[in-house]
């Protein structure tokens, strides 16, 4: 409780400095911000127990059966239903493909209708989620073979600058921004302990070295993928 | 009563989220691996708390947090408010008129990371894993010093117009020079640490920041210079916690 409440401090005194020094004006609705702001530790606290008690062992549990099974299939099947199903019901991505389907319509890429900019802010999901799967498997692969992060990660890099010169610019905004939105706060906890537990379980490498990585892929590559949707459509 | 009935609907939303995740798990657990789950009671009590604490997390900062930052970050991209104390409206503006725009990037950057739970729990693994090397605090407040640069120079960004892709290439630039010399332990985590630290705090308040400075700066529009904060929240703790590793590993060698 006093953790969370340490964690909330800044943001609190943030706001409470600029809203009365710099922009003077009095706090509206101040019993409504008193009960938020506890509502806010309060979660927060919560949270973080049920990290250690439930996310974080059961990432760690399914890693340890994965690896002692030996199936390799079945771990990446998984890899991918997790990538996948965790972010295409992200709501922050939600928000983002709406907005991308607007930034289309506006410049002429799509016709100018509800019904096609529907279909193309949920393509734009699918494509996300997909991109997010498909680096959940790259990263589990990864772990496996241990081979080292960073030639991957600048390999990435270099897709992006690449595809940016060729990318639509409407959509490029959107395509960076979209490496940063789709990792939500229950996938980010299960994800890194689904690696540091293989990483753990596996003979021969190291859960510092090895075990972190995953979400640097599940934000790389919707970057990519969206310039790609954006310059297929 | 009507905050039981928000309370009701946040939490058949967060439901929502949780679903999908929950299946997966769960089917996976019982149809591949088929093998009761240590602790099972625990875990779900865990599922539990986190389900309950994340619906708590987001009513408060609906209810507190979000309207009045907005709303702030409306009020300072106003141009009443960046042309007070100018003597003529009508000249246009200096990039640094709006300074209390990036002192409010900055801040506001810093602020929200320190409260972003995807951030703590990746702080706790690492210092779990790292043998204590590496510090919760540490890793937090490097990884807020980031965001808190990076949404700073996104609005300078906003403000002066400048296509995006020049800055982030030059960001992957010096993140591919910064991985040659940092320690290679926190390699992997500093990557890692660029996609945690956007979500559930930092993003809406960010966004409305960039989508009202778009708004106000004359010459921007909202749908494509409103875009990219994220992306600079997400690029600059890359560097920040490697140089935090990298200044770590200095001071241990001299002090010896």
């Amino acid at each position: 409780m006093m953790g969370s409440l340490r964690d909330l401090l800044p943001i609190i005194l943030v706001i409470a400095f600029f809203q009365l020094f710099i922009l003077q004006q009095a706090i509206p609705n101040f019993l409504d911000i008193i009960i938020g702001t506890l509502f806010v530790i309060m979660g927060l606290t919560f949270f973080i127990y049920g990290l250690e008690m439930g996310l974080f062992p059961i990432g760690e549990s399914m890693a340890n059966a994965f690896a002692h099974k030996g199936s390799v299939v079945w771990l990446l099947i998984f890899a991918f239903a997790l990538g996948f199903g965790t972010t295409v019901a992200e709501p922050a991505l939600i928000a983002v493909a709406l907005e991308a389907s607007q930034v289309a319509a506006n410049g002429g890429m799509i016709e100018n209708t509800a019904e096609s900019m529907k279909s193309y802010a949920s393509g734009l999901r699918y494509t996300v989620a997909f991109s997010v799967g498909l680096a959940i498997v790259i990263g589990v692969v990864r772990i496996l073979k241990g081979w080292s992060i960073q030639y991957m990660i600048m390999g990435g890099y270099g897709l992006v600058v690449i595809m940016t010169a060729f990318a639509p610019r409407e959509i490029i905004g959107i395509a960076y921004d979209s490496g940063g939105v789709t990792t939500s706060t229950i996938t980010v906890p299960l994800v890194t302990a689904l690696g540091i537990g293989l990483a753990t379980a596996i003979k021969g490498r190291n859960p510092m070295i090895d075990g972190f990585g995953l979400i640097a892929f599940a934000s790389l590559t919707p970057m990519i993928f969206v310039m790609g949707y954006g310059m297929l459509i | 009563m009507e905050l039981l009935s928000q309370i009701f609907h946040t939490l058949i939303n967060t439901l929502y989220d949780v679903i999908p995740i929950a299946v997966i798990i769960f089917g996976f657990q019982f149809l591949v691996i088929r093998r009761p789950i240590p602790n099972l009671k625990r875990v779900l009590i865990g599922f539990i708390y986190v389900l309950v604490g994340l619906s708590l997390f987001l009513l408060g900062l609906e209810k507190a947090l979000f309207p009045l930052g907005r709303l702030m970050a409306e009020q300072l991209t106003n141009p009443a408010f960046i042309y007070d104390g100018l003597e003529s409206a009508l000249q246009t503006l200096h990039w640094a008129d709006y300074y209390w725009v990036y002192i409010f990037a900055f801040s506001i950057g810093f602020s929200t990371t320190i409260a972003e739970p995807s951030l703590i729990a990746v702080a706790i693994k690492a210092h779990e894993v790292s043998g204590g090397a590496i510090g919760v605090w540490g890793l937090r407040i490097a990884v807020a010093i980031g965001v808190a640069f990076g949404i700073s120079l996104g609005s300078y960004r906003i403000v002066t117009g400048i296509p995006i892709h020049y800055f982030i290439i030059t960001g992957y630039v010096i993140v591919v020079i910064q991985t040659f010399f940092a320690p290679k332990m926190i390699v992997p985590l500093a990557y890692d640490s660029g996609g945690v630290t956007t979500s559930t705090v930092t993003v809406p308040l960010v966004a409305a920041l960039g989508l009202g400075l778009a708004e106000t700066v004359p010459g921007r529009n909202a749908l494509i210079d409103g875009f990219g904060l994220i992306a600079f929240a997400s690029l600059f703790p890359i560097m920040s916690v490697m140089a935090y590793a990298q200044l770590s590993e200095y001071r241990a060698r001299h002090s010896q």
